[in-house]
């Protein structure tokens, strides 16, 4: 395989998919003036950050039972440690229980 | 204004501080993505390309597992629109913040708002104004680190290792429950957490695809707005 072969069909679709995460990205910013600045609007874009988090990795951290330990461990571990630290705990944790558990 | 606020290569150093570690933990699903990527016959080229102008991690694993040759370009695209859903209303969020940015800076500012840069960034603006040399500090080292691995990924291919087998896979969870950490407001939060987490679970045990991510935000969003009095209190009110 040429490492620089571009070929039409893969193009289409990278540029297919640039169009539509720029086009999500940049449509926020076009919404933003348009929902009112108080009460429950602005609860509900304050509360994004967790849930947008949560809702990307929970089903994840909840596949089974040796995840679901790992989770638990990863926020003890959060809490008391600095991120990269906490990360490898997280890792050590999950490889460790699936071992275990299987 | 009478706010002091650090030189711009300050702002940048702390901005290159702040995304480090999450550089570092990026740094196997880059070489996973470039591999996976390699294996179902994308060019090099074509990895640089996809990196460089997507710059969307999860749409990115996404749209490589449903590759074929050819690419189904339309199908990539609504899929990828579909899990990017949410950076429309976390744009919303997030224009609120750029008000140092200027019109064509926040134009930029957004292409590069994938998850972990905004997360930080919003992070920031609870503590002090965002400031593009701080956004730069951020976007700048977490864009090149993902172009160069993403390509190094590729170019390994088969030599890069299953990353279940290492635990890689988790290694994304928990950055974002550090994230959310950053966030933690107690009750409140825990509230949306569980909406959330419960809503995600649900649908991506029903629904294939990416539905998991907007069900889980919305669920959680709509939680919050729903425990929060339907008007902002008025002034004389809280004087009471």
């Amino acid at each position: 395989m040429d490492a620089f072969a571009l070929t039409p069909a893969n193009l289409a679709a990278i540029a297919a998919m640039a169009v539509a995460t720029y086009a999500t990205r940049v449509a926020g910013l076009w919404l933003a003036g348009r929902i009112p600045q108080g009460g429950r609007a602005r609860a509900a874009l304050d509360a994004l950050p967790v849930a947008v988090l949560v809702a990307v990795i929970a089903p994840g951290a909840a596949a089974g039972p040796a995840e679901i330990l790992a989770t638990i461990v990863t926020i003890v571990a959060v809490l008391r440690l600095p991120l990269l630290a906490a990360v490898v705990v997280g890792v050590g944790a999950v490889v460790a229980l699936r071992a275990l558990l299987g | 204004m009478t706010t002091h606020l650090a030189s711009p290569r300050a702002e940048f150093a702390a901005g290159v501080v702040a995304i480090l570690p999450l550089a570092v933990a990026v740094m196997p699903f880059g070489l996973i993505l470039g591999a996976n990527a390699a294996a179902k016959g994308l060019s090099l080229a074509e990895v640089l390309a996809m990196s460089a102008f997507v710059f969307a991690g999860s749409a990115q694993f996404l749209a490589i597992d449903l590759w074929r040759d050819p690419a189904p370009w339309a199908a990539l695209g609504l899929t990828t629109l579909l899990i990017n859903l949410r950076h429309v209303l976390m744009g919303a969020s997030f224009s609120q913040k750029l008000g140092r940015f200027g019109r064509a800076g926040r134009l930029v500012a957004v292409f590069f708002m994938a998850d972990e840069i905004w997360a930080v960034a919003e992070r920031r603006a609870l503590e002090r104004p965002l400031t593009p040399a701080y956004y730069a500090g951020l976007a700048l080292p977490l864009y090149v680190n993902w172009l160069v691995l993403t390509v190094a990924g590729a170019a390994l291919g088969k030599l890069v290792a299953d990353p279940r087998a290492l635990g890689f896979d988790f290694a994304f969870t928990a950055v974002f429950i550090g994230l959310v950490a950053g966030f933690w407001k107690g009750r409140p939060t825990l509230k949306i957490t569980v909406a959330s987490a419960a809503a995600a679970i649900l649908v991506h045990r029903l629904l294939p695809g990416a539905w998991y991510v907007i069900a889980g935000a919305g669920a959680g969003i709509a939680t919050a707005a729903l425990t929060t009095p339907a008007a902002p209190p008025l002034p004389a009110a809280a004087k009471r």
